[in-house]
């Protein structure tokens, strides 16, 4: 990713004017969302819109900070659904019993995200709501066929994994709504799941990462899950390589057969930190690598 | 970072040091691993960074910069900043016109050297991203930031050069009045390379030629630069506080160039975080800030942001080395060509064009030859400035030849150690005048690399690395080899002369005895993170005997130290610790002949031992020097004639320059189904002399070796075609942190230096200087056996997954094709019957 910087008043770092607003329920911020208009920001973790304000690449009129928002924040358990609110921080989740019980990928992938620093104010909801292909969170929801709930001035609604992600940056969060919680299925203890992140240094966003969820029955695989992270414009699913993963056993060439297909509908960019082709390769190779890891934790 | 922690690293210092156990602290402060005077609050934060500086009535200047690598400035209006609110004025070069003069630059290295203007605030032109074009000065820095928007320029955008060998056809003219992109053409001859070439070649020996390429980094030092101008209001003078590391050399400067009498101003560069070369510089917003505190009669501040910090602070690096070298097949060296050229960037700073040069001295390192020819070219590219940057021309000049030498032991089948060792000066060889005409005053490369290599455990991983191979392992070990040397101590004034650089290379020291004993050392040197209040306090402990804690140590201010060259090259200790040496020395002298004559003795008689004045014989008849000094302040009984101080100073020209050396081992693991390169083992054995503080050598040693290695496998400037800098941020341009480096482990083997009386030779460039080459080689020699012999730096995963899969050095075009990379060309020439 990298920010286009000119001699424009950007390159002093202070962002242009803008007003702060701080409701403490989801009714109040989408009524303060409402009032402003279009040109309001919802502001999280402010680890994505603090830099593009400070380099000037946005100009919001307002501010509306969901910190004072608690009903927005922590997990709980639904049924056979994991509930995370959209506050709740990435250093939350890598703690939380509950996800690394029933979402342990949640939690894999997290754990790969920038620093301590940026874990403690940056949210799972800004990171999704933000939908950054870079960004290692969209493809594990992807991945969890995790469910969006969506308030805005007409209610709630609920969309699927599957139909949030919509382009570039871009979410089934329309003007005026707030993404409110996550819900993701939880995983019992024959999946396994994994990780794999591709980066040059320990803080740096993806330049390809892989999410891995394997059901196993004895030896062979029941069924795979595969998110691809920064492979295109949105995350992805490798769903030629999941289609031909079913029942494929873990002790002959299928995982690696499988693997070959990670790239097959990808249209990865080119940018500073790899071409095209380069991405695809990775895309091959961690995906290998992920559902071998992902194999052996499942039990 | 705990208390405890702390505590157990200096236990650990300690333990490793037990010499100086039995020895009490004023007695052997030298060789101690003492804790940093100033960590406390540099650590912090409380303490004096320029951005931390408030005065009353303070203003705060935002600086509007070029958005286009290269255009005509048809017009700038500035007057709707003006309308903004909390705005008090706002200016463009033509408001300020003559009075901010023309930057300069001290190191003409020809006569003849292009050098065009090089306005603070552009007039006619832009020539890089970032150049300052119009400034507004503002109640609040939001308010100036905000301003900037409504500023009216009108950019007739002209063509961008970005490639030095595109610059070198001048097509594209950076400056189109002086007709040439060349800025200079400096050769340098020592011996007949032709003759050494044709020995070579006729003998049945080998000529082996290759080009590498130094990308061009970001210095990025931690605080970025700041400037606050207090006018006083007693007339027309100015103290000007900046984060420099040569507030001396600066006064001088902004004199010159404003117009300025130097006695009004007044220079400080109070607590500086980093520099690493990039504020061994005059710079456009010095000499802005301190004509706009002029005309407002008011203070005036600018802090850099991190972005501008990217596009107007000096860049390093960005050479093309075209170097050969000729030997026997036995694998003597006859002689080395290196045919360099250097990327000036758009205008000349400070020394930029001697950074290259001073690396003419160190291509041959330390190995014995025939013949040396070095052409260096400096050319003009529509890009931010380059200067010195940690090493400056001696990391280049390490790479080019620890990577050639290793080349060269392959073509000729003989161990890359070994090659070394059959070409370096032996021990009993010193002192050595090099083909290059530098004399080399000590050294003991056998005993580094001897250490380095029973550290490193050379004979397992060589045998590891064939098992590796044997077994075709997707993930490929590789050794590299670094055995360097370097001059630092900058430098004999002569030799600077000579070299055409401006100034002297001498340094000065005070030291003020005062009444009660304790002890004010007065340096003219700068550092900023170096800790040199502590090391100059262990070298004025030792000479005086005063205790380390009851000596303080005064720099950066023209005011308070007002002689000095500053810190960079590795200088301050061997040049200025040296000096403060001296000044003790003269300071006992003179306690000396104060103490005789209150002991009523001969001054022949009376000796100086860890701060105790005594008379030989009688054991009874003892002074302090603390005794002498409050003496010396009451002057009640001083020797006859005797004026009434024991303070001293001390200005020295070094004779020579220093050599530390050392050897450098790198294992690196290259998994080859990614490409990814990774640090396994880095062992450092460093010389650099006498060691005053082990924990401040560790430490220069450790960042060091991080920067090295950075160039090696991660940082890169990168600009488009169009000259923007496309790596603008640390998303962008990547610094590794801890996690990304492995532990080093380092050792010292100690051969003074001959030329100064403490022994030292410097330790702040080693680390950058001999890494760089380690750790590409050991990247390189692991995948050798697939056929590859470089790759371009940095060796990011996808450069070597694409050197392992087709060959080259990797250098892969990104962000859509539109990058300017130079082709590999690397070509292998082995001549007359093998
Ligand atoms: C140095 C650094 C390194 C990073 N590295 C990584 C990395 O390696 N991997 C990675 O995945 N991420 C990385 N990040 C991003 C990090 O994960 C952020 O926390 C995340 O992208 C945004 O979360 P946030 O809570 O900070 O959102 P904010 O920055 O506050 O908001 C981001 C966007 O989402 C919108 N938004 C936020 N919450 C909501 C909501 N509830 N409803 C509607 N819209 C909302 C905002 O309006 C804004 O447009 C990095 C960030 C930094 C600063």
């Amino acid at each position: 990713m990298a920010w286009p910087l000119g001699g424009h008043a950007g390159g002093t770092v202070i962002p242009p004017e803008f007003d702060y607003l701080r409701p403490h329920s989801v009714s109040d911020a989408v009524t303060e969302l409402g009032r402003v208009g279009e040109d309001a920001k919802v502001l999280a973790g402010g680890q994505s819109l603090l830099p593009l304000l400070r380099l000037r690449l946005a100009y919001p009129t307002a501010l509306v900070d969901l910190a004072g928002v608690g009903e927005l924040r922590g997990v709980r358990q639904d049924g056979d659904q994991l509930v995370i609110g959209a506050m709740t921080t990435h250093h939350e989740v890598l703690r939380d019993p509950l996800i690394l019980r029933y979402a342990p990928v949640l939690a894999q992938a997290t754990a790969t995200v920038a620093d301590p620093a940026v874990r403690h104010r940056g949210t799972l909801g800004g990171a999704l709501a933000h939908a950054d292909p870079a960004g290692d969170l969209p493809a594990v929801a992807l991945a969890l066929d995790a469910a969006f709930v969506i308030e805005g001035p007409d209610g709630r609604r609920t969309v699927p994994a599957t139909e949030f992600f919509s382009d570039y940056l871009e979410t089934a969060i329309g003007p005026g709504e707030l993404l409110v919680e996550i819900r993701v299925p939880a995983l019992g203890p024959e999946w396994g799941t994994a990780y794999e992140k591709f980066n040059r240094v320990a803080q740096a966003w993806a330049i390809v990462g892989v999410a891995a969820l394997v059901r196993r029955e004895g030896d062979t695989i029941a069924e795979a899950r595969i998110g691809l992270t920064n492979m295109g414009p949105t995350p992805l699913r490798a769903s030629a390589a999941e289609a031909a993963l079913a029942g494929v056993s873990l002790h002959n060439g299928g995982i690696a057969a499988a693997a070959g297909l990670a790239a097959e509908d990808t249209e990865p960019s080119a940018d500073l930190s790899a071409q095209p082709d380069y991405r695809q390769h990775l895309a091959r190779v961690l995906t290998g690598r992920a559902l071998r890891a992902a194999a052996a934790a499942a039990s | 970072m705990t208390e405890q922690l702390d505590a157990g690293f200096v236990a650990e210092q300690i333990a490793e040091h037990p010499e100086q156990l039995d020895a009490p602290t004023a007695e052997r402060s030298i060789g101690q691993p003492l804790r940093r005077k100033e960590d406390r609050r540099l650590i912090t934060g409380r303490t004096r960074w320029t951005d931390n500086i408030t005065l009353p009535g303070l203003l705060h200047m935002a600086i509007l910069r070029s958005p286009i690598a290269h255009a005509r400035i048809n017009s700038v209006d500035v007057r709707p900043a003006l309308e903004r609110p909390g705005v008090i004025a706002a200016f463009s070069a033509a408001d300020l016109g003559e009075e901010l003069g023309v930057l300069p630059c001290a190191w003409p290295v020809t006569p003849d050297m292009v050098h065009p203007d090089h306005h603070p605030l552009a007039t006619d032109e832009v020539r890089h991203v970032g150049e300052a074009v119009a400034v507004v000065v503002a109640r609040d820095r939001y308010a100036a930031a905000d301003a900037l928007e409504a500023i009216e320029i009108d950019y007739e955008p002209l063509p961008a050069v970005t490639d030095m060998e595109e610059a070198l056809k001048d097509e594209v003219l950076v400056h189109s009045d002086k007709g040439t992109n060349k800025s200079f053409l400096w050769p340098f001859d020592s011996g007949d390379y032709d003759a050494a070439r044709a020995e070579a070649e006729a003998g049945g020996g080998v000529v082996l030629r290759r080009r590498y390429i130094q990308q061009r980094l970001v210095p990025a030092a931690m605080e970025p630069r700041a400037v606050v101008v207090e006018p006083l209001t007693e007339g027309d003078e100015y103290t000007v506080y900046t984060s420099t590391q040569i507030p001396h050399v600066l006064r001088l400067m902004l004199a010159l160039t404003v117009g300025m009498p130097e006695h009004r101003l007044r220079v400080v560069a109070p607590d500086v975080g980093g520099g690493f070369g990039s504020k061994l510089d005059v710079y456009a917003e010095e000499v802005i800030s301190l004509i706009v505190a002029r005309k407002l009669g008011r203070p005036v501040k600018w802090t850099e942001s991190r972005s501008e910090n990217f596009q107007a602070t000096i860049h390093g690096r960005d050479q093309i080395q075209d170097i050969e070298i000729a030997a026997t097949r036995d694998g003597k060296i006859l002689g080395l060509s290196v045919d360099l050229k250097a990327d000036m960037g758009a205008y000349l700073q400070l020394v930029t064009p001697g950074v290259p040069v001073l690396g003419a001295f160190m291509y041959n390192s330390i190995y014995k030859m025939d013949a040396l020819r070095f052409r260096c070219t400096g050319v003009f590219t529509t890009k931010t400035p380059t200067d010195a940057y940690r090493g400056a021309g001696r990391p280049e000049a390490t790479y080019a030849i620890e990577r050639i030498m290793t080349e060269l032991a392959h073509e000729l089948d003989i161990e890359p150690m070994e090659l070394r060792r059959k070409n370096w000066i032996r021990h009993e060889e010193f002192p050595y005048t090099t083909i290059a005409g530098l004399t080399y005053d000590s050294g003991n490369y056998e005993a580094a690399t001897a250490r380095a290599l029973e550290l490193f455990g050379y004979d397992e991983l060589r045998a590891e690395q064939q098992a590796r191979r044997d077994r075709d392992d997707p993930v490929q070990l590789g050794i590299g080899i670094s055995t360097f040397t370097e001059m630092c101590g900058l430098a004999p004034s002569r030799v600077l002369g000579s070299l055409s650089y401006g100034a002297g290379g001498w340094e000065a020291a005070t030291i003020r005895m005062l009444p009660t004993g304790k002890v004010e050392v007065v340096t003219g040197t700068t550092p900023h993170g170096q800790g040199h209040v502590t090391s100059w306090s262990q070298i004025a402990s030792d000479a005086l005997g005063v205790p380390f804690d009851d000596i303080n140590v005064i720099h950066g201010d023209t005011r308070s130290s007002p002689q000095g060259m500053d810190t960079y090259g590795s200088r301050s200790l061997v040049v200025g610790g040296v000096a403060v040496h001296l000044a003790a020395q003269k300071v006992v002298e003179k306690a000396r002949r104060v103490a005789a004559h209150l002991l009523e003795a001969a001054e022949g008689d009376v000796e100086f031992h860890a701060g105790t004045f005594s008379v030989k014989g009688s054991p009874d008849a003892r002074t302090t020097i603390q005794d002498v000094a409050l003496a010396t302040f009451a002057a009640h009984n001083l020797p006859d004639g005797m004026e009434p101080t024991i303070n001293a100073d001390a200005v020295l020209d070094p004779e020579n320059f220093s050599y530390p050396h050392g050897t450098h081992l790198c294992a690196v693991e290259v998994d080859t189904e990614t490409g990814r390169p990774t640090i396994r083992k880095y062992v450092a054995v460093d010389d650099v002399g006498t060691v005053i503080n082990p924990l401040i050598v560790e430490g220069q040693v450790h960042g060091g070796l991080a920067q090295g290695i950075a160039q090696a496998l991660y940082e890169e400037a990168v600009h488009d075609a169009d000259g923007n800098l496309v790596t603008g941020t640390m998303v962008d341009y990547l610094i590794p942190a801890a996690p990304d480096l492995p532990d080093f482990i380092t050792d010292r083997t100690e051969t003074p230096a001959t030329s100064n009386p403490l022994g030292v030779k410097g330790v702040g460039e080693a680390g950058t200087i001999a890494s760089t080459p380690a750790v590409v080689g050991a990247v390189v020699d692991a995948i050798r056996h697939l056929g590859v012999t470089d790759i371009r730096m940095p060796c990011t995963p996808e450069r070597v997954w694409r050197a392992i899969h087709s060959g080259g050095d990797g250098g892969v075009p990104a962000a859509s094709g539109t990058i300017a990379w130079g082709g590999p060309q690397t070509a292998t020439t082995a001549g007359g019957a093998a």
